[in-house]
């Protein structure tokens, strides 16, 4: 019999009940909870008079809607009185079923898929659900994390139980070493212009090869977290020692004799050496260069050293099509070089890249340069309290003020403007974050997704540059 | 919830692959907490020539004449014919919510983005796979008949045209006795509640480091 994948091992292992017709119970470790997908989950307990199953696997925090300025108003600052109103809902119902929740003045409040990893609240091995995609950033610690709709919040929330189908098993394997200058997030937008936005639809991916070990915990994490824009509601790294390092001494994490036993079960957190896999896709570390989006999907990307694409020159029509429709939206020249690309703004943030280390890579860029008069703003928004804290206790954000970044206030911010964060129509913005679908980042905004490095880069240019030309 | 058996309904043809849930419900309605009333702004930014904002009555406002779903021939459509990869992005359940409260029943296409599909069944709504060939098919008939009907059986599996043209698709079996008997999820779930609290006593044993955080 062949071997079992990670995936395999993860479903194997949290199977309660397999169903005759195909589908599955699966048991949930963990349930992350923010403001905009719960409360019509908690309205629904209330109305069909039932109590959460299990009080502990729950954390909740508020984060889409927080404004990145004034914190220390509270909700009070919120000006928005629709965005408040979500963000009490929020509060009162962790209060009255009793889930742990950092407020919106708690220190560690931030982005869900941020502090999670940082509270040692996503352990290896767990089942992770959210009520948001990008809830497969958590697959980083070798977890089966799926982001989940409201109706399976409530689910969840009601029976510590998801209804699944298993997925197919997909491998990305990256092979080799990356470049200097090429980061996590050139890796999967390399990834999703290769394999498209439904390259993953169905499959659990998990993302092995030499360069995705050679990654830091945050690196994998962004990997992680755009596996669903390649279409895969899940993708996953396996364990190994980066991972534990990482989780070591966290505040959510065993300790003593308990930390032992989870790390040796953690230690067989891989796929089997042959376990066989329905997909499985290679590419060559080396060959990938940093990467910008110049359309409105994430497989519109293109590398820095090349050009927007002529729609003339794609034969199937439906493409062309698509292709022309983003340029217009985009205001985009075909074959105009992507180092052409002039910006309005700057937004270096998200659970894709609001880590440490990728604020550490942005002002490594920044460091003694200044922002581009051009730009109309440029900002950096931490992922929770406690990145910010770490960042000014090693002087980042001086680096950032001083370069005339601004420097803000942790949450989702503008990587989908539901807070006060947001572009004008026509404006470019080379952004961090995951998603550049029209509009996402405010009413006729355009976004061109790129790595903290590359972002910073930009930010100093006014255009996108080779942030390889900006490291010596 | 809902059941559903059969429908019979109007067809809109949106011509457009790989539609997003922001496309479907963009981000500023979903401040809200409830459910229901996200109808008025599905397809905001497609339908409305303005930006649209919460808590606004949408029927003043202008609309674009080009957008598939302002054309009077479609008025009352219930049944949205669409591309593949609908309903990809964001997780958000607003998205069916949106579609279900517009007055769509059933969605044909020929992928769908994982999330968004489960999303519907959980709502009372059918997404329908077709061959790619065949929702072609079906997008020239819908364009060229007005008054375009089509009935979908979800007993039978079948989807079937004015002429009387069928085409048969899958569904798991769960979800369509779900959906067939209007089930709530939950309910059936919690007939296993033993087995489920057995689960977790051996988890409890074998990963105690799973249990008691967070509190
Ligand atoms: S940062 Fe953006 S993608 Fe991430 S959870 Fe917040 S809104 Fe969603």
């Amino acid at each position: 019999m062949a071997g079992k994948t990670l995936y395999d091992k993860l479903w194997d292992d949290h199977l309660v009940k397999q169903r005759d017709d195909g589908s599955a119970l699966i048991y949930i470790d963990r349930q992350l909870l923010h403001e905009v997908t719960s409360p019509q989950a908690f309205e629904g307990l209330r109305l069909a008079k039932r109590k959460p199953w299990r009080i502990d696997a729950n954390l909740a925090t508020p984060d889409h809607n927080v404004p990145t300025t004034d914190r220390e108003k509270g909700i009070d600052g919120i000006v928005d009185p629709v965005s408040r109103i979500q963000v009490e809902t929020l509060d009162k119902n962790c209060d009255e079923f009793g889930i742990l929740e950092f407020k919106i003045k708690d220190l560690r409040q931030g982005i869900v898929h941020v502090i999670g990893p940082e509270q040692g609240a996503t352990l290896p091995g767990m089942t992770i659900v959210c009520g948001d995609s990008h809830t497969s950033t958590h697959g980083a610690f070798g977890c089966l994390a799926h982001g989940i709709g409201t109706s399976e919040v409530e689910h969840v929330l009601a029976t510590q139980c998801l209804v699944q189908q298993k997925m197919k098993n997909m491998l990305v394997k990256v092979n080799g070493e990356l470049g200097k200058g090429v980061t996590g997030k050139d890796v999967v937008l390399a990834i999703i212009g290769k394999i498209g936005t439904a390259g993953g639809t169905g499959h659990a991916i998990e993302f092995g090869g030499q360069a995705i070990q050679n990654l830091s915990m945050e690196g994998r994490m962004t990997i992680c977290n755009m596996a669903i824009e390649a279409g895969a509601r899940v993708g996953m790294v396996a364990v190994d020692g980066t991972t534990i390092e990482y989780v070591k001494g966290r505040p959510f994490a065993p300790k003593g004799e308990s930390w032992d036993a989870a790390v040796n079960y953690w230690r067989t957190l891989h796929s089997d050496v042959d376990a066989v896999f329905d997909k499985v896709v290679e590419l060559d570390g080396a060959d990938i260069l940093p990467q910008v989006s110049w359309g409105t999907s994430p497989e519109m990307v293109a590398d820095v050293t090349g050009n927007v694409p002529d729609p003339a020159k794609e034969e199937d029509p439906i493409k062309r099509e698509g292709i022309e429709r983003a340029l217009k939206y985009m205001g985009l020249q075909p074959n105009q070089a992507i180092t052409d690309i002039k910006l309005d703004r700057v937004f270096i943030g998200s659970c894709t890249n609001s880590r440490i280390e990728d604020l550490r890579e942005a002002a490594a860029v920044v460091k003694g340069r200044k922002v581009s008069g051009s730009l109309k703003q440029a900002m950096v928004v931490p992922g929770s309290g406690l990145v910010k804290a770490q960042a000014e206790a090693e002087g980042l954000d001086q680096i950032f003020i001083e370069a005339g970044l601004e420097w803000r206030d942790p949450g989702c911010s503008m990587c989908l403007a539901m807070n006060a964060d947001k572009l004008g129509e026509g404006e470019h913005c080379a952004s961090t974050s995951n998603r550049n679908f029209e509009g996402r980042q405010g009413f006729g905004g355009r976004t061109h997704l790129v790595s903290p490095s590359m972002a910073a880069a930009a930010a100093i240019s006014g255009h996108f540059v080779d942030v390889r030309e900006l490291l010596n | 919830m809902r059941a559903f058996t059969q429908h019979k309904g109007l067809v809109a043809p949106m011509d457009r692959s790989n539609v997003d849930t922001d496309m479907i419900i963009p981000k500023q309605f979903l401040k809200s907490i409830k459910r229901t009333g996200f109808g008025p702004n599905l397809f905001d930014a497609l339908r409305y020539l303005d930006e649209g904002k919460p808590d606004q009555d949408s029927s003043q406002r202008p609309l674009n004449p080009d957008f598939v779903l302002n054309q009077p021939r479609y008025k009352n459509a219930s049944v949205l014919l669409a591309r593949s990869n609908f309903g990809c992005g964001s997780s958000r359940e607003h998205a069916p919510w949106a579609l279900d409260d517009y007055g769509f029943r059933v969605i044909i296409a020929p992928s769908f983005a994982d999330i968004f599909y489960n999303n519907c069944f959980k709502n009372g709504l059918l997404p329908i796979v077709l061959e790619e060939k065949i929702v072609d098919k079906l997008f020239r008939e819908a364009e060229a008949l007005e008054g375009y009907q089509l009935t979908v059986d979800l007993e039978a599996k079948t989807v079937i045209t004015p002429t009387g043209e069928s085409f048969g698709f899958e569904v798991d079996d769960f979800r369509r006795h779900c959906l067939l008997n209007g089930l709530d999820d939950i309910g059936v779930t919690l007939e296993d509640a033993e087995l489920i609290k057995t689960y977790e006593d051996q988890r409890r044993q074998a990963a105690p480091w799973l249990f008691g955080a967070g509190q």
